[in-house]
């Protein structure tokens, strides 16, 4: 039990740095991007065919940063320069990349066993100051990468608030005012994007080091984890500022992390409805507050109704009796 | 004869023989605006009068850049702007529009929203967008709306009323004292009072920053009201100038008066028009 929510805490952390870009992209930049699905294999891929071929792992991960930012300007610039629909242009996006993520692995699953990563090197630098190996593992994993998401939510809280950032939240806010602002909302997207990919692919090359292997099927689904994780960290911490709307994505993709793994203990369900359950959580997220909304609105206009009608039957009773009675007569 | 004159007679804002076609070729074809030739000089204040679909907003869609002629010239200051983008433009003009949403980003501050203003200058970069020099500025700004904005500096605008929102964007629009303003009936949607307050503003705005102003109304009152000069425009020309002198003496009355002699109809809509 400690360890598999142990687990869940340290890849919700990882996972944290992709619900960041898909934050941005989401919620900022409102460009429901699902490029992500592609881009994130291409962080792993890049990353852990470069440690394979002997390339130092800070280097890779840092490469695959590189080349997911590749990729989401050019879902921008399809949506920007190609006019396509924002929805088409990042699943066109996401199925170039598949062929293109395969090129890179060369075959579709790459095993980064007994290799060099950035977690071996924690492991390494923990044992080094005289920790257990087993102790260095864990918290020399869990301290180094929330120092690095910590690290990407400070960058994202500190660019937002930048003047090309402010920019870039009034293009998904409103667009037209930013342009007649003299800025081109054009660019600023391809940025956005840019960006909002770079972290995701960031996230996709420090998993796979992870899992110790890169799979061409491993972002199946992971906008909607992105989603998810965005929409139950708004929902759990709220978003009145952009500091406490990223620090809600973080908290966000851990809780989403130990949701999964706690309902994966369940007898019946198999590794397998992990995207199931993603899928309602998600759908649950989106309906309920929707249906409470609404509940809540009726059962105020019924109150009111109530009131207003008691009040007609005061005013008419103040009236005379006689008008009442006439009136129930027909 | 006008290439000797100096750079400055020329104009802050000229248009010459601007035509724009919508649809052209399809049985939808509609000449929005027939060669149109207007110069506003620096600090001219006109208003536009008109009916709908006389081409009053394809006018300002053209000069800011949201749309491109198809036939004529546009130049700002002397430099030729027909065809550049709308986010270039920008630099030069301070736009208000008719709906109180459309000049503000709604889940934005106020500080926030008037620091994208205040960008518009120079190129964006990695500065800070809010500081506290710039805060400074912004709430000395705000004061002069009379609205106590300035110490709501951190809600979101989204909160704000609509004549609150307008009063905002006309302050965004101004602040950086722009080359042209373009006013594109933006009271129309505002309840009597706030109009009248945000009229109000934006005579006090135009006055303080001497700005070169068009703005379009469907309120012949506020075009008499406001400016030193004005145009009549109708099914896509401009029917009637009515100079600095002319416009002292103007009337409701006359106005009208003067559109059926040049048109030979009544206006299509009088009533609506004089409301």
């Amino acid at each position: 039990m400690l360890t598999a929510i142990t687990g869940a805490i340290e890849s919700g952390i990882i996972y944290a740095i992709m619900a960041l870009g898909v934050y941005l992209s989401f919620r900022i930049l409102d460009f429901p991007d699902l490029t992500v699905d592609g881009s994130f294999v291409t962080g792993a891929a890049v990353a852990a065919t470069l440690i394979v071929s002997g390339v130092h792992p800070l280097v890779a991960t840092c490469l695959a940063l590189f080349v997911g930012f590749i990729a989401g300007c050019m879902t921008g610039l399809l949506h920007t320069m190609g006019k396509i629909n924002s929805l088409l242009s990042g699943i066109l996006m996401m199925i170039a990349l598949y062929s293109i993520n395969l090129r890179i692995m060369g075959r579709s699953n790459v095993p980064l066993l007994n290799q060099e990563t950035i977690f071996t090197n924690v492991q390494e630098w923990g044992t080094k100051i005289g920790l257990e190996p087993a102790v260095a593992k864990t918290w020399g994993i869990l301290l180094s990468m929330t120092l690095l998401v910590l690290l990407f939510k400070w960058f994202t809280d500190w660019f937002l608030q930048t003047e090309i950032g402010l920019a870039i939240r009034a293009t998904g806010d409103n667009p037209r005012m930013i342009r007649s602002f003299s800025a081109n909302t054009n660019l600023l997207i391809v940025l956005g994007l840019g960006l909002s990919n770079a972290m995701v692919a960031f996230s996709g090359a420090l998993i796979a080091q992870y899992g110790a292997f890169a799979d061409v099927g491993m972002g199946i689904g992971m906008i909607i984890i992105g989603l998810a994780s965005v929409i139950i960290g708004e929902a759990i911490f709220g978003t009145k500022t952009i500091a406490r709307a990223t620090f809600a994505v973080i908290g966000g993709a851990i809780i989403y992390r130990i949701v999964v793994s706690l309902a994966l203990r369940a007898q019946f369900l198999e590794t397998g409805d992990v995207k199931l359950i993603t899928a309602c959580i998600v759908i649950l997220a989106l309906v309920v507050p929707q249906m409470v909304r609404h509940q809540r609105e009726k059962k105020y206009k019924e109150e009111k109704r109530r009131e207003r009608a008691q009040a007609f039957v005061a005013a008419a009773a103040e009236r005379g009796e006689g008008d009442v009675a006439v009136k129930r007569n027909l | 004869m006008w290439l000797l004159l100096p750079k400055g007679v020329k104009g802050m804002l000229q248009l010459k023989g601007i035509y724009k076609i919508f649809h052209e070729g399809t049985p939808d074809e509609k000449i929005a605006l027939q060669n149109i030739n207007l110069t506003l000089q620096k600090g001219d204040f006109v208003t536009i009068i008109g009916s709908n679909g006389a081409g009053k907003s394809t006018l300002m869609n053209l000069i800011s850049g949201v749309l491109f002629p198809d036939e004529g010239t546009i130049s700002i200051n002397g430099q030729d702007v027909t065809m550049m983008p709308e986010y270039v433009r920008s630099r030069y003009i301070g736009r208000v529009f008719q709906d109180p949403m459309a000049g503000t980003a709604p889940n934005m501050t106020i500080e926030e929203n008037l620091a994208m203003a205040y960008a518009r200058r120079q190129k964006r970069t990695l500065r800070r967008g809010v500081t506290k020099k710039r805060r400074d500025d912004f709430r000395e700004a705000l004061s002069t709306l009379h609205l106590g904005l300035e110490n709501r500096l951190q809600t979101k605008v989204g909160l704000l009323s609509g004549g609150e929102r307008q009063a905002l964007s006309l302050l965004m629009a101004t602040f950086t004292e722009p080359d042209i303003l373009l006013l594109d009936e933006h009271t129309a949607a505002l309840d009597p009072a706030r109009a009248e307050l945000v009229t109000h503003l934006t005579k006090e705005i135009v006055a303080r920053y001497q700005l070169t102003t068009l703005m379009v109304t469907h309120h012949m009152q506020q075009a008499i009201d406001l400016g030193n000069r004005l145009i009549m425009m109708d099914k896509g020309q401009i029917i009637l100038e009515v100079d600095e002198h002319e416009k002292k003496s103007l009337t409701v009355e006359k106005l009208l008066a003067e559109f059926r002699r040049i048109r030979g109809e009544q206006l299509a809509s009088d009533r609506a028009v004089l409301s």
